[in-house]
């Protein structure tokens, strides 16, 4: 069985100036022991993907339509008791910068103690040892959990948030932009983490990012996001060496490579639509260097790669023509 | 099309003819660590973080330098000490000859006019309710520059359009919110550029930015460069960036330079261990299963206690005795090319 299925997932937010369509048709598969990164610019929609997965969403916020079948149980219409059950013991969350969010005047592993009281019926002194077990597991001394978030790097302080994030066993784990405040070492300490997390632990991860070069070693499967739709998705291979999409290239192409000439690469021109009123027809088409008539008018539907690499665009390829 | 970036081949050999805008001469600063109260009473020693700790550096008329180190190396310290915004405390900087140890007023504020800072988030420079007009012409403002609106205005459409926002007359009178993070990034930059500046410390400039925005900003660097013979001391944690744009690297470990050279130096034949652990740890754009990244374990060491002898040691996988001893002198490789690192002077000197 599947762990999780996103069957055309529609998310938009009321606001005065109208529906944010943040989320407008997704649809996604992942395994058990898999990991799927999320990509794609700020404001596409991958953070209201994950709250829409972890039902946490603010109160303008709605599922409009769709499936969400977590080990093919559709958790779209949960009460919010049984929901809540979900939450943290089948799915948990690293939220974007969260950890931030550490309340600086309490101890560190009284946080988590906390957190994991409120979901599991433990004394105090058991959730104490089960802090214990978690700071080994994501390789922090275990003594420090007596530490306040100032006495914690950068680094640290997220090594504890996925800390938080294993206390109740999740079978997936969503990692909304867990390294991008972190320098690069400490980013490829987490990443490294996260990996060997997920194969001991068989989890699922779902690694939403804006920086496709980090997928590589990490993922299995990417899905390319724009504009609260998935444009592009198949595993790490098809993506980085035979896309479709004139997105994924654009992207891809923005990387500088320290092992080729030092060229500049190209910035996408333009800016990510607003999404009250996204373009008509392929929603890229206004940035798009390859777009012809059609793009502006018929909205492209998922034509299938190969196995498993689908994309949206009614020129797949196009760039690679003479 | 491809434009390789010539810039930085023939860098350091135009740099010769130019003058030295930046010389830093064996600079350091200490931060007096406050402790509590009950802490203080019974330790008799200060603690103290040597955010900086015995750095030269030259920069000269419009050459980028780069300086990289991971997060606490004191980047952003020694950027802010060349600009006079932190106390130095031993050493000295210069700025186009005359010491930045300014006493009075007056000079500090024509030295802020030829020497600016750019920040990670713009928000550090752009009040969220003022007009990007007011933002903009702020310099000016603080320094009773162009009085009549009609000549500030001109200056703010030019600079915003010199920094990529054209028509500048579009963006005057909007709010900071009502840009995106790039432009917004470009409205500080203007407002950085409009006294006309001969340095600028650019800390983390584009490290927030989607990566598809970034070389848009990393262009415009490189064309005030070009066009104003700016020089940039441009702060990142992010290799590759580095060696978009800089003329020369620099490389920080615990508030020293572990190894500098040209951008090529540095990327293709780089000799410092740490140098080497870095670069090695870069993400690559690419589908790569079998290389095992060497990422270095644990974290930079408490900046209160650096470590005796090479202050990499604790995390080097090379270190011997000698390291453990005595601390590695900035040694010359190469013209351009320096490191601190036993192993590799002693490499060296057997070689030669
Ligand atoms: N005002 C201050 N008081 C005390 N310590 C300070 C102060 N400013 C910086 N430090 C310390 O000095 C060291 C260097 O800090 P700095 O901010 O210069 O590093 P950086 O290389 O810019 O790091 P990052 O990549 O995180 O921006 C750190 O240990 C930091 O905690
Ligand atoms: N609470 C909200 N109210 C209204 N619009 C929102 C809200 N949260 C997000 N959005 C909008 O939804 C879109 C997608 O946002 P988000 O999911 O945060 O993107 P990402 O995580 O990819 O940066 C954006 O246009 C954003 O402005
Ligand atoms: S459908 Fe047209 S506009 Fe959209 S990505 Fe393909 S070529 Fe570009
Ligand atoms: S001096 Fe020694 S410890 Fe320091 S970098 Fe060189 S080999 Fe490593
Ligand atoms: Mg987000
Ligand atoms: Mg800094």
């Amino acid at each position: 069985m599947e762990l999780l299925r996103i069957n055309n997932l529609k998310t938009y937010f009321n606001i005065s100036s109208g529906t944010v369509k943040a989320v407008d048709d997704v649809s996604l598969t992942l395994d058990y022991g898999e990991s799927l990164g999320l990509v794609g610019e700020s404001g596409c929609g991958k953070t209201t993907t994950a709250l829409s997965i972890t039902q946490l969403l603010p109160s303008e916020g709605s599922i409009v339509s769709g499936e969400i079948l977590l080990e093919g149980k559709n958790i779209v219409n949960l009460s919010d008791t049984e929901i809540k059950k979900v939450r943290w013991k089948e799915v948990s969350m690293i939220f974007q910068g969260a950890m931030n969010a550490l309340n600086p005047v309490m101890r560190i592993g009284d946080q988590i103690a906390e957190a994991i009281i409120l979901h599991e019926k433990l004394s105090y002194k058991d959730a104490i040892k089960r802090v214990e077990e978690l700071f080994q597991l994501v390789e922090l001394e275990p003594k420090r959990i007596s530490n306040y978030p100032h006495e914690f790097s950068g680094g640290m302080k997220q090594r504890a948030m996925i800390a938080m994030a294993l206390a109740c066993n999740p079978k997936l784990i969503i990692g909304d932009e867990p390294t991008t405040a972190l320098d690069v070492m400490v980013q490829a300490q987490i990443l490294n983490l996260l990996d060997k997390l997920r194969k001991e632990l068989n989890m699922g991860i779902i690694l939403i990012t804006h920086d496709l070069s980090i997928l590589g070693e990490t993922c299995d499967k990417i899905a390319v996001m724009y504009a609260g739709k998935i444009v592009e998705t198949g595993y790490v291979e098809d993506i980085y060496n035979n896309n479709k999409h004139p997105y994924t290239y654009k992207l891809l192409s923005s990387f500088p490579n320290i092992h080729k000439e030092r060229v500049m690469p190209d910035a996408i021109e333009g800016i990510p639509p607003d999404l009250i009123n996204p373009p008509s027809g392929c929603r890229f088409h206004p940035r798009c260097p390859y777009a012809k008539d059609i793009c502006g008018k018929e909205e492209p539907r998922m034509e299938l790669a190969n196995e498993g690499h689908y994309y949206a665009c009614h020129f797949g390829g196009v760039y690679n023509e003479k | 099309m491809k434009v390789i970036i010539m810039h930085a081949i023939l860098g350091v050999f135009i740099m010769k003819n130019k003058q030295k805008i930046v010389s830093v001469t064996n600079l350091k600063v200490v931060f007096d660590i406050k402790q509590s109260f009950i802490n203080e009473l019974f330790s008799k020693k200060r603690k103290i973080v040597k955010a900086v700790d015995g750095i030269s550096l030259d920069i000269y008329e419009g050459e980028i330098v780069s300086l990289v180190g991971e997060s606490g190396s004191g980047k952003t310290t020694l950027g802010k000490a060349i600009l006079n915004l932190v106390p130095i405390s031993e050493g000295e900087v210069f700025f186009k000859g005359e010491s930045v140890n300014f006493k009075n007023k007056k000079e500090v504020k024509k030295f802020r006019q030829k020497a600016q800072m750019i920040f990670q988030d713009p928000y550090q420079t752009l009040d969220p309710k003022s007009l990007i007009f007011d933002a903009v012409v702020e310099p000016l403002e603080v320094n009773n520059m162009l009085k009549t609106v009609s000549e500030r205005k001109e200056k703010a459409v030019k600079a915003l359009e010199d920094s990529g926002m054209a028509p500048g007359e579009d963006f005057l009178y909007r709010y900071p919110y009502e840009l995106s993070g790039g432009q917004r990034q470009r409205a500080a930059i203007a407002g950085s550029i409009i006294l006309n500046p001969d340095f600028i410390v650019a800390d983390e400039p584009v490290s927030m930015l989607d990566v598809s925005i970034r070389t848009g900003i990393l262009k415009l660097l490189l064309n005030l460069k070009d066009s104003r013979d700016l020089a940039f001391l441009f702060i990142t944690h992010d290799l590759s960036l580095a060696w978009l744009i800089s003329d020369r690297i620099a490389i920080m470990y615990l508030g020293k330079i572990m190894e500098i050279g040209t951008s090529d130096e540095i990327i293709k034949g780089c000799i410092h261990p740490y140098t080497k652990a870095l670069l090695d740890i870069m993400p690559v754009p690419e589908v790569n299963r079998n290389r095992i990244r060497k990422v270095l374990t644990g974290e930079i060491p408490d900046p209160t206690e650096i470590p005796k002898g090479c202050r990499f040691n604790t995390r080097c996988e090379f270190a011997y005795d000698k390291c453990y001893v005595d601390e590695p002198e900035l040694t010359k490789i190469s013209n351009d090319h320096f490191v601190a690192c036993h192993l590799a002077t002693e490499d060296i000197n057997a070689k030669s």
